[in-house]
């Protein structure tokens, strides 16, 4: 029942879909796999940017130069979250983690609420050149935002995996992922570099919730789909892993898209959480961890 | 049995008797229909606060345990004709055993990871019932309700007299489990895992007894919805607003004591039912303003609020040693 052709295709667009998954991932993968934030409003922020993206799109902006455009509000907004975030729950040391997350999670209600009050539950549109046409190769068919997405997904992840790595501002985020204390010993303020380090998450958030708008239509409760998405490919990514988070996008993407071509549609939802437990299971540190 | 315990006591013999007879003396039936859905919120938010309040632990799945509840009475109806009380017995071993299996799963996971296993759990159920023809798959399923048993007049009537003893009995259990050894087992879970587990306190088999309390719960909370709204669709069944409303609950009204989610149940519940004609919408982001103020701000929510004006009248009158009623 399932031809080489067909496999063949499921997996090309798998693999697209997948970097596209690890795009919309890396800000989380820099929040709560670096920072150890429990970030459940991570996709609701990407769902914002996208209808960000879509709102600027009214106004005529490509939502590539609309990703750009939020990118610094986005960073303030998360330096914002991560500031309330520290003043209201790290700082008081016990206890944080019932609150922190029913926090994060009172803050995601509030902003998909917010959506479908301000935007109503219609799905939205965006529109660009790349969006509804396609490349032939050979028999397959390969729409150009897919491949957006591959170039996006691709930019981010060796992006911001050399800022980690070679800047030092970079580097001082790795640090205080490993041990704040010591940063603090050395002279650096752990909370402001912890405070920088979000805001570069949800300002990579801001750049995947454009994605998202260029990849699908957007409604405000699709942040509950990405959830499962975003941590599945962080926690299978082993936590704060930039490359891993690629590789980790990609098995998604194929394994969802496998499933969605041998089993139907309406089974993909479950696909990304049942890999997630699975992961969660067999091997908490994921793949690539530490 | 002490002084205190009295009025408790009174209470949960008076209030079914209460749900029996208000109807009689000339209730709107609109009442009846905010009254179950109070009830119904009551013993969700109980429910959560045994794992959340008590434990430490996260549960974001509640429509789940719901959802399966609602389903497993539906599908007793279908196949056996089963009656009310059987259906909600059936639907809360069915919420045990998932409770049971879920923390099994899951239990071994702190925090945030037990967090989102719970939403992961909820998300894989709702798509095997969504792919389920039996019950109506996403379409959803019609019910024909059999004649109202002897003694009531109307379903609704019924109905709300089942979810008062529902939510009576879920307050019993909650409150034994505050008193007893198991809550006190589950807060030193909560307070400091390694060092119960290392002073020989049974920490995953207190969580596992947890895990499956609170899903039975939730489950019988679900299993009269299909008589009660006779019809039954697996979106508005697992929506995710019944996780954050019990969750809300609890946090407003206060997670260390079985009062906190009773209160925050009647306040959020009860407004919801009047705000719903004017903008529903609203209403949830002022329960998601709630929320997060109430964790920044209060953290031990209304209880602990009124705790401590009762502390401080108490000082003021000069009698430091009474006890605020609701401890007892």
């Amino acid at each position: 029942m399932l031809s080489i052709e067909l496999l063949l295709e499921a997996l090309v667009f798998g693999a697209l879909v997948g970097c596209f998954y690890a795009a919309v991932s890396i800000g989380l993968s820099i929040a709560f796999g670096l920072l150890d934030v429990p970030h459940i409003a991570h996709a609701a922020f990407l769902v914002l940017a996208a209808y960000m993206t879509y709102l600027l799109g009214t106004y005529g902006f490509d939502p590539l130069v609309a990703a750009l455009l939020i990118l610094v509000p986005f960073f303030f907004l998360g330096a914002i979250v991560y500031r309330f975030y520290y003043e209201a729950f790290e700082k008081r040391g016990a206890d944080t983690g019932v609150r922190g997350i029913a926090f994060f999670f009172g803050v995601a209600f509030m902003v998909q609420v917010f959506l479908s009050m301000t935007f109503g539950l219609d799905q939205r549109n965006v529109s660009a050149p790349y969006i509804g046409t396609s490349l032939g190769i050979g028999e397959m068919r390969i729409p150009w935002r897919l491949i957006v997405a591959l170039c996006v997904a691709v930019g981010l992840t060796v992006g911001l995996r050399l800022y980690l790595l070679r800047t030092f501002q970079g580097r001082a985020i790795r640090a205080v992922a490993h041990d704040a204390w010591a940063l603090r010993i050395i002279g650096a303020d752990p909370v402001r570099t912890k405070q920088w380090a979000f805001g570069i998450a949800t300002a990579a958030t801001a750049i995947g919730g454009a994605l998202l708008a260029i990849i699908s239509p957007v409604e405000p409760s699709l942040d509950r789909v990405y959830i499962g998405r975003t941590f599945c490919v962080v926690v299978l990514a082993g936590l704060g892993s930039m490359s891993g988070t690629l590789a980790a996008g990609i098995i998604l993407g194929v394994t969802e898209s496998i499933v969605l071509t041998m089993f139907g549609a309406s089974w993909a939802p479950a696909v990304a959480f049942g890999l997630l437990l699975l992961v969660l299971g067999i091997r908490p540190q994921g793949l690539f961890g530490r | 049995m002490k002084i205190n315990s009295i009025p408790f006591w009174a209470a949960a013999i008076l209030l079914p008797a209460c749900a029996y007879f208000l109807p009689a003396w000339g209730l709107n039936e609109y009442y009846l229909y905010v009254g179950y859905v109070v009830l119904q919120y009551v013993v969700l938010a109980t429910a959560w606060n045994i794992l959340g309040g008590y434990a430490g632990y996260v549960n974001f799945g509640t429509g789940a345990f719901f959802g399966v509840g609602a389903y497993a009475a539906l599908v007793l109806f279908m196949k056996f004709n089963a009656p009310l009380p059987v259906q909600i017995a059936g639907a809360a071993a069915i919420g045990a055993l998932l409770g049971l299996g879920a923390g099994l799963l899951t239990l071994r996971l702190k925090g945030i990871f037990f967090s989102i296993a719970t939403i992961a759990a909820a998300i894989i159920i709702e798509t095997f019932v969504l792919n389920w023809r039996y019950v109506g798959g996403a379409s959803g399923m019609q019910i024909i309700r059999p004649a109202v048993p002897l003694g009531f007049e109307t379903y609704t009537r019924m109905l709300l007299v089942v979810m008062t003893i529902l939510a009576v009995v879920s307050i019993i259990v909650a409150r034994f489990i505050e008193k007893s050894w198991l809550g006190r087992g589950l807060r030193a879970v909560r307070d400091a895992e390694v060092a119960a587990e290392c002073s020989g306190v049974p920490t995953l088999k207190l969580k596992l007894l947890a895990c499956a309390i609170s899903g039975a719960l939730m489950a019988a909370a679900g299993a009269p919805l299909p008589l009660y709204s006779s019809f039954i669709e697996p979106h508005s069944v697992f929506s995710l607003n019944y996780s954050v409303m019990a969750l809300a609950m609890a946090v407003v009204g206060g997670m260390s004591s079985w009062l906190g989610p009773v209160l925050g149940a009647i306040l959020i519940a009860s407004s919801q039912q009047f705000a719903a004609s004017a903008s529903p919408e609203l209403h949830l982001f002022i329960v998601g303003a709630l929320l997060v103020f109430f964790v920044i701000a209060a953290p031990d929510g209304l209880v602990g609020l009124l705790q401590r004006v009762g502390r401080m009248t108490a000082r003021m009158t000069g009698m430091q040693n009474v006890r605020p009623k609701w401890r007892s």
